[in-house]
């Protein structure tokens, strides 16, 4: 899940400043699970931007606002109202905003900021989990990404950071994911997995941009 | 045994060593820094010299380090932190120190970027403690580089790791050390410490490795330091009859009289070190009065040992 939260209403305002007419455009997948850009909040928006004294060609949802297919879908269900507006809103990641400039070729304003790759534990409550670094070690680790889960990106044991179990990024409130790992591969008794040195990662794939064109799939 | 360094040399002799610890700061002017040196020549085999401490932008570490060992005569320790260099920059800073003259590294992590003074920027941990141990033995013995890219006129380093002998749970720390140990790290400097038993279990624990071992000390400048100490540095407790006797003398005799019991209570504490435990050395950090670094050594030479 991508982890979204909504920017701040006065940011958008100044961000919506130099537009006349505005559609806003939701996500039906993560953004609707976390609450920053579902159906409902889209509505709530729209409703709070006219409050504003700003004028509403309509708004939408995507079913998934990261699928260029879905996504054209929206546009065409949308269409008089959608192609009326000089900017949309986009209520969803940066992967949804992208995908609706690229399919629509609109100005696009982001109405969120993507924070990270995570779990959701309920509504409201969201841990970060992966960096998408490419080349997953999660079996040596007990399940517990040091990438994603340790502020130094650690491969080979806690820091001095820690006490407790806490880490000292973010004054002692999360969990120090080595001590988190420790404890994990001792109780499945797999300590020899702590032991082991890891040498320094291939991080190339976090150094570049990256496609997949995989033949075959069409 | 080749002759890399005097810190190499007085460790492999058994002799019991102190090491002093040298900050600079955000500025262009090495007047202190050199003047520290001074102060501490003569008293400690080497000082450290710290790399962007507690990840606040200083001066870096590896100009001072030379110009200590040029205009004082002091042996340095290089402090090399992974949190702001990647492995190029890192290839690059430890050729250039090679280059002029610097003897000892210590490879460290270094502490998290939001904890600094430009909490902003993006932290870089392209490798860890542990592997930058890794990547110089690779420098040092094979000539390469970490893609095995030969090195002409490959550096020679005596490396040192460090570790929190106060760390809770203590296992996962142990398990890093052994890690560093058998890379080929060459000495271990500690986390402050105020705590003989913390120091002793350490040992206990420690005893299967080969890697001697300098214990951290931090005589306390004031009573406000102890309560940071206490509040901000992980696994660093600072016993309370420690603070108490401090404010007494504070109370009584003022400034002085504090310095004084700084004096009897560091100094007791190094012999109790030197004594009970198989410390090889005691390295003194001491940042804004190293003045006091030459008085607790005497005061810890003073009941010499056997």
């Amino acid at each position: 899940m991508i982890i979204t939260v909504q920017k701040p209403y006065d940011k958008l305002l100044e961000l919506l400043a130099p537009y006349k007419k505005i559609f806003v455009m939701g996500c039906g997948d993560c953004a609707t699970i976390c609450q920053t850009g579902g159906e409902q909040e889209v509505r709530e928006m729209a409703n709070r931007l006219v409050e504003s004294g700003k004028v509403l060609t309509g708004r939408g949802t995507a079913e998934v606002g990261c699928d260029q297919r879905l996504v054209r879908l929206a546009i065409r269900k949308y269409e008089d109202n959608f192609n009326a507006a000089d900017v949309v809103l986009v209520m969803s990641c940066g992967s949804g905003v992208q995908t609706l400039t690229e399919v629509s070729k609109k100005m696009c304003i982001p109405g969120c900021d993507t924070m990270f790759c995570g779990t959701i534990e309920r509504i409201g409550k969201f841990f970060e989990r992966c960096r998408a670094c490419g080349d997953c070690i999660l079996y040596e680790t007990g399940g517990i990404c040091p990438i994603a889960r340790c502020s130094k990106e650690l491969l080979n044991g806690p820091c001095g950071g820690q006490d407790d179990g806490k880490c000292e990024v973010g004054l002692w409130q999360k969990d120090c994911a080595w001590v988190l790992i420790y404890n994990r591969l001792k109780e499945i008794n797999r300590l020899d997995l702590l032991k082991k040195f890891r040498p320094p990662k291939d991080y190339s794939n976090l150094s570049k941009y990256k496609e997949q064109i995989r033949e075959g799939l069409q | 045994m080749n002759k890399i360094s005097q810190l190499q040399e007085a460790l492999a002799a058994k002799r019991f060593i102190f090491t002093g610890e040298i900050e600079p700061v955000k500025t262009t002017d090495l007047t202190e820094v050199l003047e520290t040196a001074r102060i501490l020549k003569g008293h400690v085999v080497a000082t450290n010299v710290t790399d962007n401490p507690t990840a606040f932008a200083y001066m870096n570490s590896l100009v001072p380090c030379y110009m200590i060992q040029e205009k004082v005569g002091l042996e340095t320790i290089y402090q090399v932190t992974t949190r702001d260099r990647n492995r190029l920059a890192l290839v690059a800073d430890l050729l250039a120190a090679s280059a002029l003259g610097i003897k000892n590294v210590l490879a460290l992590t270094g502490d998290h970027t939001t904890l600094g003074d430009n909490p902003k920027t993006r932290a870089v941990y392209d490798l860890d403690s542990t592997q930058l141990v890794y990547m110089i033995r690779q420098m040092i013995d094979k000539g390469v580089d970490l893609e095995g890219h030969p090195i002409h006129n490959p550096p020679k380093f005596f490396i040192g790791g460090a570790a929190n002998l106060g760390a809770d749970p203590i296992e996962p720390e142990v398990i890093k050390i052994e890690k560093k140990a058998n890379l080929g790290v060459d000495f271990i400097q500690t986390q402050v410490t105020y705590d003989i038993e913390a120091v002793k279990n350490f040992f206990k624990l420690t005893s299967h490795l080969k890697v001697p071992i300098v214990i951290g000390i931090c005589p306390l400048k004031s009573l406000a330091m102890a309560e940071w100490m206490e509040k901000n540095v992980p696994g660093v407790s600072v016993p309370p009859e420690m603070v108490e006797r401090l404010a007494k003398a504070k109370e009584t005799g003022g400034k002085e009289a504090m310095a004084e019991e700084n004096l009897q209570i560091f100094g007791e504490f190094c012999r109790e070190i030197r004594n009970t435990t198989p410390a090889a050395g005691i390295h003194v950090m001491a940042v804004g009065f190293e003045w006091i670094v030459p008085k607790i050594i005497e005061r810890a030479s003073l009941k010499a040992i056997g």
